[in-house]
């Protein structure tokens, strides 16, 4: 039962075609994206000074980043003093090592979860269950994921591209591999299919004795770990497990509790358009006879660093997960998560995955092209990512190559294979540019020759005209039709 | 005041009308129009498609050919976003990198100069009210550079609303993009064509005669979609628009 892998996953355009096909998964995301969506924009309107939060929470973010090994050295005196352990790992594997030995340590073999988009990204179900660990998903749309062997496809709703005749059929077929099975006659009312899923998980809760979750927000000056959710599932796991180990990003760090003001509300009506979310689940360390009585936290890199050099690229280390970029996205509604090949779907997964993970597989150099540029997301995104201004940074990364950091060095990277037709034809486009002579008869042998306009264009452009016709040649252009009508040198130029 | 129209390459190539609608438009308000015709392009395919470094000579041509001109009008969103919001970043990135030879600050004397046509109109000669006749119904789509990172705001649907004879339908979410992104149309064709295809279906639902924005790159993804569906709906430029009068329909 190791779920699906994102690895030899197709460039993001292959993907994408096969998902805009899908006309049932065309119709889910459509549904859903839209309700979030309206729902949202609802949720923002109703405060007078979301601009000025909005701008509060981008340089709260930029300024913590700025001196994140203090704010992060200060979170780890003030967790050791509460009584919990810190660890610290710079990537995947090593973070994973790290869990994995944790939850061994305890003996037991079997682990309930949080939903995290760190250890999604870490990849740290499979790495437990290669150690003989069993790792329970409790987030509703997560169990939805991990009965039906998927994989998420949305950070905040990750089962979106399921519909709910398809999460019936999963509880009916599977939930007896994992645990209680589904109740007879299961029906596909949201209601049944929520208490299918509040009766498989209450057993995994009262059984569980090891807790993994991430962190929305970890405060340094106190060293609390902030957990925001919905569905109670996260209260359950953070407070009845003896052992709770929490995998949190580095970026995740906020200085003090009143940064926290900002984000509580930034975070709940950009993700799921609440006022307030239903629960905020804050823990510092250990407490005698309260909760788990052993804290881990395991603060990971995995490439935040390196991210954290490109001075363009570091604003998506502000992300905080709330998602409204994907519901916003053109691109997304129709291509669908699993086409971006990585934990991080949407506008924000096109600059996060290829900064995390380099821009060495077809599938990662093609995720900065992964959008129109509409600035749908740039708009909705509470922190202010200029998500455009970082895809059109790393297209140059993928086309041109040039300096980057990668594993805490400085490297000169060359451009991606696969480009050299594009660069030569950027270039020669730019000469004739460059050349208006050129271009004027260049325009003029067009014109002349445009009844042999072909209506279907041969080689790369028929990636345009398979779907698209090709407007008609003029039979003169603008700068013929100027020097014909208004003289040399434009004298009508007064 | 001396104005001067930056056509676009787009323009200049395949739609000369619409450059030919913003020069009449403009002379029947009385603003003497220039074309210095060392302009070419403003360098938008390459610097989305990740080729900085190439657009640097076209940024240079740029301020070159509008050195002196009080405005540069373009009937073109997208590529006044271009100027506007890139030629800094580029200025500033050849900067850092040691290469600036002046390109910085020639980069940023023409963005305070390059005017959409649609701020020139509203801002700048304080006019909504063009004194056009377009006796026919029409859609008008909000094209992304110009909504967004112009800001180009209720404008051209201003315009628009004082144009006599025409009829403005609402176009169902006329905010999301129609799919076109440059380079994006062809990189990522199946999204791209369903992007439009939806926006097709939006445009053609309004009834309307004719489909209006100020972005011919748009309209020519936009159009040609239409096209292809045989769909009967005309793609139109607003300055065509706008140049139409009761003597001469555009």
């Amino acid at each position: 039962m190791s779920g699906g892998t994102y690895l030899g996953m197709p460039a993001f355009p292959e993907a994408a075609r096969a998902a805009t096909r899908d006309e049932r998964l065309r119709g889910n995301l459509r549904h859903a994206t839209h309700t979030i969506r309206d729902k949202r924009a609802r949720a923002v309107a109703e405060l007078p000074d979301w601009a000025e939060l909005r701008a509060a929470g981008a340089a709260i973010k930029d300024r913590t980043l700025r001196h994140l090994d203090g704010y992060l050295e200060r979170l780890e005196e003030a967790v050791t003093a509460a009584g919990g352990q810190v660890h610290w790992a710079a990537d995947a594997a090593q973070a994973n090592e790290i869990v994995t030995r944790l939850v061994l340590r305890t003996g037991e073999r079997e682990v309930v979860k949080v939903k995290s988009m760190a250890t999604q990204e870490l990849g740290l179900n499979a790495a437990l269950e290669r150690a003989g660990v069993r790792a329970y998903e409790t987030d509703l749309a997560e169990l939805i994921v991990q009965l039906g062997d998927d994989l998420p496809s949305h950070i905040l709703v990750p089962a979106i591209h399921r519909n709910r005749r398809e999460i019936r059929d999963i509880f009916a077929e599977r939930m007896g591999d994992w645990g209680r099975p589904a109740p007879e006659g299961l029906t596909d009312e949201p209601a049944d299919l929520a208490e299918a899923a509040r009766l498989h998980l209450r057993q995994k809760f009262l059984d569980a004795k090891v807790g993994i979750s991430g962190a929305n927000f970890m405060v340094a000056e106190t060293g609390t770990m902030v957990v925001v959710e919905s569905e109670g599932n996260g209260r359950m796991c953070l407070t009845l497990p003896e052992t709770l180990i929490s995998v949190v990003g580095i970026e995740k760090v906020v200085p003090t509790w009143r940064d926290l003001e900002v984000f509580l509300q930034l975070l709940p009506r950009s993700s799921t358009a609440e006022r307030m979310n239903p629960y905020t689940s804050m823990w510092t360390g250990t407490s005698d006879g309260d909760g788990p009585s052993t804290f881990h936290l395991v603060l990971v890199d995995n490439g935040r660093t390196d991210t954290l050099a490109d001075e363009v690229g570091r604003q998506a280390l502000r992300c905080i997960r709330c998602s409204a970029c994907l519901n916003v996205c053109p691109v997304y509604e129709r291509a669908g998560g699993h086409a971006y090949g990585s934990a991080y779907p949407g506008p924000i997964g096109a600059i996060l995955t290829p900064q995390l993970r380099g821009v060495d597989t077809a599938l990662d150099a093609s995720l900065p092209y992964a959008s129109s540029l509409c600035g749908a997301c740039y708009e909705v995104c509470p922190v202010a990512i200029d998500i455009p201004e970082v895809l059109v940074r790393l297209r140059e990364r993928v086309v041109e190559g040039g300096e980057a950091t990668v594993g805490g060095t400085r490297v000169r990277i060359r451009p991606a294979r696969g480009h050299a037709a594009e660069r030569a034809a950027m270039r020669a486009a730019r000469w004739a540019l460059d050349h208006p002579g050129a271009l004027r008869a260049g325009q003029r042998v067009a014109g002349r020759m445009r009844r042999l306009q072909p209506r279907r264009l041969p080689g790369p452009g028929a990636a345009w005209s398979r779907t698209r016709d090709v407007p008609p040649l003029p039979p003169e252009s603008f700068r013929s039709w100027w020097r014909r009508t208004r003289g040399e040198s434009g004298e009508a130029g007064r | 005041m001396r104005v001067a129209l930056f056509v676009t390459c787009v323009n200049d190539t395949l739609f000369p009308r619409t450059g030919q609608a913003v020069v009449a438009l403009l002379e029947r308000l009385g603003v003497a129009v220039d074309f210095p015709e060392e302009q070419s392009c403003c360098g938008q395919p390459q610097f989305n498609t990740g080729y900085r470094r190439e657009t640097e000579p076209l940024v240079r041509r740029y301020a070159r050919a509008f050195h002196g001109y009080d405005y540069i009008v373009t009937p073109s969103g997208s590529c006044a976003a271009m100027v506007r919001d890139n030629y800094p970043r580029i200025g500033a990135r050849a900067m850092s990198e040691g290469r600036d030879r002046g390109l910085a600050s020639v980069a940023e004397s023409v963005v305070p100069r390059t005017l959409e046509l649609t701020e020139f109109l509203v801002d700048v000669l304080g006019v909504t009210d063009v004194g056009a006749y377009y006796p026919h119904s029409v859609t008008y789509h909000p094209t992304c550079h110009g909504l967004r990172m112009l800001g180009l705001g209720d404008r051209p649907r201003r315009l628009l609303e004082a144009v006599r004879g025409l009829t403005l339908l609402d176009l169902p979410g006329a905010e999301e993009c129609c799919g076109f992104g440059g380079t994006f149309a062809v990189k990522n064709e199946a999204v791209s064509a369903a992007m439009g295809a939806d926006k097709a279906r939006h445009i053609v639902g309004t009834g309307a005669e004719a489909v209006c924005t100020v972005d011919n790159s748009c309209q020519t993804h936009i159009g040609g979609t239409l096209s292809r569906l045989g769909a009967g709906v005309r793609p139109v430029h607003l300055a065509e628009i706008l140049a139409s009068t009761e003597e001469t329909q555009w």
